[in-house]
């Protein structure tokens, strides 16, 4: 049951992007965003874009889909040039999913191809991959890092059996030391996605996952709250009384564990579930959805935001390549917003960063915010060092209660 | 057996000896407006194809609930011996609260039909009616009902009536409202027995009036009931207390819809509209006149209903508060025991205190408001009045616990009330119990049969008030009934507890006690807030005290994580969305200094246990 899209404003069938988009664009990063919506099974949690071969009744669409993502990339590269956007370089590339790897590495090369081909690398430019542990060969990971990959996130999730279970996954925990050494040998750095709070996953069973993951010492680490989405297999198992619910003190629990036994491995927090060896080492495409930067997203379902619009696409694989061989933009909707709903968006999403928020720049939204902050260094919530230099950074405590501190801080 | 009446008596031509008025007395679920359905058909003024269920319990409501509110007034032909009469039936409620609309119907009434189910037998409500009944000399037809039930014992109740009325077993009627057997007997000794109105035709014209409805089209509908002289439609006719005057636009019966007439002379019961809109200005009790042809003296004034339980009524959304003021406003036009006043709650907003006759007043109260009005009310817990005298003499009237005085306290009075309660004798026990623990002093007690005792006890209201009624129907495994009545007033050690959230008081939740009784309300509350506050970003104490005195504490752990630590890749908007319906979400919340109250809190923290599985019902 993948996630539903928002409810905005039609989208026009051209594409073509309102002159707001273009404001300040020259100075903002250009990204892009490779939805690949295709999994080998549906993990029970899952809400993202995705469809296993049955449920699209057979092969043929992920066949043919590296030739629909490169026709949006085309039909991409002209939307902006048509609107007036400068002709900017990929500061990132991010190929999500899905799994990405689920296609043949040629494929994903291809489309990697057909992006350079229509807008260029920034130099040192990050281009990551989602994968699966069990979807890569060494092999496979060596084309990648030829075609300009330098970067893949593998999904790793636990170390634990029967956590491994619950969340349907299907690699078996000795595949994950494995592909990240082939990853590093084809050149690439390593990053480890992990979910906590799973039913029935207990505080040291937690505890070794992380160890486990540190041990192999990535570069970067995500680590991830178990979220029941509405409509998932969990959701219903939950409802059903099969596996026990969610607790938000086991969660706050296992966050703070985390954030101890992978800051203690060298690296760090520099957004609320990302933890990285080096600033440098951040995932630069994932700070440009918290910054606000300019993103185009290729797939179905895939969002993109330029300059203040944002849109997204069909989600169906079908009617999105429907779309394209109809020469018609795959958008399902876009919203234009507005300099309040901008300033609103600022506010949730850099907070969750360690740059903070600047906050004399709370003002832009009436009082409410600066004189929050006071309450907020009470409370342990905000960092009061970093206050007096005048940004708003959360504390560990605030980290955890990031939402309420934007609520906070937001006018009623 | 008597005939359908072939010919009607016409309204304003009836000769008052064709008359008979009469009421059916009975309690809660015997089956008054069964019978009351069955008479409409056998009288042929309802077609039996358009028969529905308690056709004269016309509020959703009363459909729900089972129990007729409004009396309602109608005229039914019925022959007997080749002559026809004019039947008015006044249908009245049955619950304890409504005794005083009860005392109204009774009035305007020669004779009372006495329902009893022939399974249950007499219930204490039945028992303070019949009495309210025999005071205004009304005749009484003693009925038993349901004697279609397997489990109908009509000989044991039987004789229990006839000992409580006087007069033999054998003349006991015996009708099923169901199936309708023995209701043509009844409805011809109703004609036989009963006597026949009688009045002044020439004297000056006066009717009371003993119920008054307001409809949105029609404006103020009255029902009346004539004594003397004649009312006719056009003329103009005075409310003999205001001393306002009105054209009469329309006169007429029910039968059981509104049908004008030429008018209504002596004994006739029907309806008046004047095209008024305001509600004061039709007061239940009042006599009408004829404004060319006053009388000089008005009739006997009805009891004045006091009201004995207040509470605060609060709209959900404050916007609302001129809607419930409008609303209040036109239920007091049908409803002469409804009184209010505004008051503001620190908690809640701007709201009203309301006073009812009792719970079930209250709660039909509210739901009507929500119902009719659309309205979504919190209301606090019910209290009764108490007489608060200072040490400097000064004596306060208290009706809502936040307003207790913090001055030095010479003495408090707590209202009083005399209760009967009927129930077989297994429960004497478990019902002294009961009324012990609320500080009960038993008055006697008397068997009405062998195995059903009358038990009497005065009681303070207060104690009464909130689930008494619920816990009696379930010590007594629903058997038990229970009638009271106002008996004066008592010194009581009567303590305030407030209830604080972080050391801020919250009004709404303030309650007067026993000081026995104190901590045991204390913990309660206490409890019941940290189950339902969410919980905050720090950890709130939750305290219960007498003055500055803390008797009860418990505190809510503050929430550690309030975060979507999730991928959610590009889509921000969905974030937004969220954080928008979590804002939204903020707004609905009451605000206690920094603590964050959702108005379902407010809501169940007011709700008792009972009434909670009576909602889920
Ligand atoms: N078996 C049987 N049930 C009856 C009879 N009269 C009323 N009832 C039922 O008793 C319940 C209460 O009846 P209702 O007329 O509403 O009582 P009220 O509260 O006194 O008006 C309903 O479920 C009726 O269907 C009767 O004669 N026989
Ligand atoms: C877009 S998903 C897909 C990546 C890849 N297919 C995989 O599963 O390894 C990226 C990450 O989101 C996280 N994720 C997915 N569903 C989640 C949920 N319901 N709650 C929390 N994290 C979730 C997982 O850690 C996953 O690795
Ligand atoms: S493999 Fe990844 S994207 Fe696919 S269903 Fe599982 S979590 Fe979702
Ligand atoms: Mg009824």
């Amino acid at each position: 049951m993948p996630s539903a899209l928002p409810l905005g404003d039609p989208a026009p069938p051209d594409g073509l992007l309102p002159g707001q988009a273009l404001e300040g664009a020259a100075d903002r990063a250009f990204g892009l965003y490779v939805h690949i919506p295709f999994c080998a099974v549906r993990c029970g949690y899952c809400d993202f874009n995705t469809y296993t071969a049955t449920e699209l009744g057979g092969g043929a669409s992920q066949d043919a889909y590296a030739g629909t993502a490169v026709a949006e990339v085309d039909f991409a590269g002209r939307v902006l040039r048509a609107s007036g956007l400068p002709e900017r370089r990929l500061s990132t590339v991010f190929f999500g999913g899905g799994t990405p790897t689920l296609l043949p590495a040629g494929d994903l090369a291809r489309i990697l191809a057909a992006a350079i081909d229509t807008w260029g690398l920034e130099p040192g430019a990050e281009v990551t991959t989602e994968a699966n542990p069990d979807s890569v060969t060494p092999e496979s990971l060596q084309v990648l890092a030829d075609a300009g990959f330098t970067r893949v996130s593998f999904g790793m999730q636990s170390a634990v059996p029967h956590v491994l279970k619950v969340l349907d996954r299907t690699h078996t925990p000795s595949r994950v030391p494995q592909v990240v050494e082939w990853a590093r040998d084809a050149g690439l750095a390593v990053s480890l996605d992990l979910i906590y709070g799973t039913p029935g996953e207990s505080l040291e069973d937690w505890r070794y996952s992380l160890e486990t993951a540190l041990s192999y010492g990535p570069d970067h680490i995500s680590a991830y709250a178990l979220i029941v989405e509405d409509g998932t297999k969990l959701a219903a198992q939950i409802r059903r009384g099969e596996v026990p619910g969610i607790d938000d003190d086991d969660h706050a629990a296992k966050y703070e564990l985390a954030d101890e036994l992978i800051t203690a491995a060298g690296l760090g927090w520099y957004e609320v579930s990302n933890w990285a060896r080096t600033p440098e080492q951040a995932c630069r495409h994932n700070l440009a959805y918290w910054r606000g930067d300019d993103w185009w997203g290729i797939g179905p379902g895939a969002h993109s935001h330029v300059g203040g619009v944002r849109w997204w696409n069909v989600k169906h694989p079908t009617a999105y390549a429907a779309r394209l061989g109809s020469h018609v933009s795959p958008a399902a909707g876009r919203e234009t917003l507005d300099a309040e709903t901008r300033n609103v968006e600022r506010v949730m999403l850099e907070a969750r960063l360690v740059t903070g928020l600047a906050i004399p720049s709370l003002g832009g939204l009436g009082d409410t915010g600066r004189h929050a902050v006071a309450g907020l260094i009470a409370d342990g919530l905000v960092d009061p060092g970093e206050a007096f230099k005048g940004r708003l950074v959360l504390t560990l405590k605030g980290r955890l209660l990031a939402d309420a501190v934007v609520r906070r801080i937001l006018p009623d | 057996m008597s005939p359908m009446a072939r010919t009607a008596p016409v309204p304003a031509a009836t000769d008052p000896a064709l008359i008979r008025n009469f009421c059916i007395i009975a309690h809660i679920d015997h089956g008054k407006s069964t019978l009351a359905d069955r008479m409409l058909q056998y009288t042929g003024v309802v077609q039996s194809r358009d028969m529905k269920a308690q056709y004269l319990d016309r509020m959703d409501i009363e459909r729900e609930r089972g129990i007729t509110i409004k009396s309602q007034a109608v005229r039914m032909p019925w022959e007997l011996d080749g002559t026809s009469f004019a039947l008015n039936m006044i249908d009245t409620p049955g619950h304890v609260d409504f005794t005083y609309e009860v005392s109204r119907s009774l009035a305007a009434c020669e004779g009372a039909v006495l329902l009893v189910d022939a399974a249950q037998g007499i219930e204490a409500q039945t028992l303070a009616n019949l009495y309210l009944a025999m005071e205004n000399n009304l005749t009484i037809i003693p009925v038993l009902n349901k004697i279609d039930l397997p489990a109908a014992q009509p000989e044991k109740y039987a004789a229990e009536l006839a000992s409580l009325i006087g007069g033999d077993p054998d003349d006991v009627l015996r009708v099923s409202g169901k199936t309708g057997m023995g209701v043509e007997v009844l409805l011809d000794k109703i004609v036989r027995d009963l006597p026949a109105p009688t009045g002044d035709p020439d004297a000056p014209a006066r009717a009371m009036i003993f119920d008054s409805v307001y409809d949105t089209y029609r404006g103020v509908v009255t029902y009346v009931r004539v004594v003397d002289g004649m009312l006719h439609p056009r003329e103009r006719i005075q409310m003999m207390s205001t001393r306002a005057t009105h054209e009469l636009l329309e006169i007429g019966v029910s039968s059981p819809e509104p049908t004008p007439s030429k008018g209504l002379g002596v004994g006739e019961v029907g309806y008046l509209i004047t095209g008024v809109k305001d509600v004061r200005l039709s007061k239940v009790g009042d006599t009408v006149t004829n404004l060319a042809k006053p009388a000089t003296e008005s009739l006997p004034g009805y009891a004045d209903a006091k009201p004995m339980v207040f509470s605060g009524l609060y709209p959900l959304d404050g916007t609302d508060y001129p809607v419930l003021r409008d609303a209040l406003e036109k239920l007091m036009l049908n409803d002469a025991a409804l009184v209010y006043e505004p008051e503001t709650s620190a908690a809640l907003g701007f709201g009203f205190r309301v006073g009812f006759l009792g719970l079930l007043h209250l709660e039909i109260t509210r739901e009507r408001l929500e119902r009719e009005y659309k309205l979504d009310l919190i209301s606090t817990a019910p209290n009764v009045e108490y007489e608060v005298t200072l040490e400097d003499t000064k004596v306060v009237h208290v009706t809502n616990p936040s307003e207790y005085p913090t001055g030095k306290v010479a003495e408090v009075r707590e209202p009083m009330v005399s209760a009967t309660i009927l129930a077989p004798n297994e429960f004497v026990g478990a019902i002294m119990e009961l009324c012990q623990s609320r500080r009960g002093v038993m008055g006697g007690m008397d068997y009405l049969s062998e195995d059903r005792v009358e038990i009497r006890y005065r009681l303070p209201l207060a104690e009464i008030v909130f689930d008494f009624f619920d816990i009696l129907k379930s010590k007594t495994r629903g058997y038990g009934s229970l009638d009271w009545k106002a008996d004066g007033d008592q010194v009581a050690d009567l303590v305030k507890v407030d209830i604080m959230l972080q050391g801020e008081q919250v009004d709404a939740f303030s309650a007067i006690t026993h000081r026995d009784k104190a901590y045991a309300y204390g913990v309660m509350m206490t409890g019941k807030l940290r189950e339902l506050i969410p919980r905050q970003q720090f950890e709130v104490p939750i305290q219960a005290a007498i003055g500055s005195r803390i008797i009860a504490r418990e505190s809510i752990r503050a929430i550690r994580k309030d975060v979507l630590a999730k991928c959610y890749g590009g889509d921000i908007t969905r974030k937004r969305k969220l954080l928008e319906k979590q804002k939204e979400g903020k707004k609905r919340m009451k605000m206690v200094g920094r603590v964050e109250v959702p108005q379902e809190a407010f809501i169940a923290a007011l709700t008792t246990e009972e009434s909670k599985d009576k909602a889920k019902k």
